[in-house]
């Protein structure tokens, strides 16, 4: 037998349900998930890992877009594989019927129970709809491909 | 087919058809335009993430 040095893997799915607090925490009403959105970004906007929070700030704009975007519909249960944990949203992001003339390239998934806390940014290529639908399709939700991965 | 567009809803068949893909290593993204009269009129798009690049590495200090 040997000891080997390690991030607990059980502890890297359990970051994803905010069950470790290492410091001062919210306080959390209920047990369930937070509620999740994800905001459309300009491609001449700056979000990225400093990013903290939703801002309006060079978010898209345009008929049928709600500030703030888009409510993520639920997350499938945290889990692992190998070393990596990991999750995925459900189901497509899907922006009906709007048109955003200014070119976007960038999706920011936050947290709204939380205080709008950032989570994610994603890019894509830099695209505009007219009187059109925008779907966003999350990729596979596994250790290798899961949206979100702590690996 | 009726197509919504900015000039309301339109049989397709009085309108052009685009439609494009882009296929790469973040995502496989397709676009479907109709035109007017030389007017883009409506256009969608459909991206699928593939693999995004944001994992987050978690290390165990060694002493």
């Amino acid at each position: 037998m040997a000891n080997t040095q390690a991030m607990c893997t059980s502890f890297k799915t359990e970051l994803l349900t905010a069950t470790h607090n290492f410091g001062t925490a919210p306080i959390r009403a209920v047990t369930t998930a937070d509620t999740f959105k994800a905001a459309l970004y300009l491609a001449s906007a700056t979000v990225n890992a400093t990013t903290t929070a939703y801002s309006a700030t060079n978010e898209v704009s345009g008929t049928g877009y709600t500030a703030g975007g888009v409510t993520v519909t639920s997350w499938n249960a945290p889990a692992a594989t190998g070393t990596t944990a990991f999750t995925t949203p459900t189901a497509s992001f899907t922006y009906t019927t709007v048109t955003l003339s200014t070119a976007f390239d960038a999706v920011l998934i936050y947290n709204s129970t939380q205080s709008n806390k950032a989570v994610s940014v994603h890019t894509f290529g830099s695209q505009t709809i007219t009187a059109g639908s925008f779907i966003l399709t999350m990729p596979t939700n596994d250790a290798t491909t899961g949206l979100l991965r702590i690996a | 087919m009726i197509v919504t567009t900015t000039k309301g809803d339109m049989d397709d068949s009085l309108l052009e058809h685009r439609s494009g893909e882009v296929d790469n290593e973040n995502e496989f993204t397709t676009w479907t335009e109709y035109w007017l009269d030389g007017e883009l009129v409506h256009r969608s798009v459909h991206v699928t993430l593939k693999k995004p690049s944001v994992t987050c590495e978690a290390i165990a200090a060694s002493f």
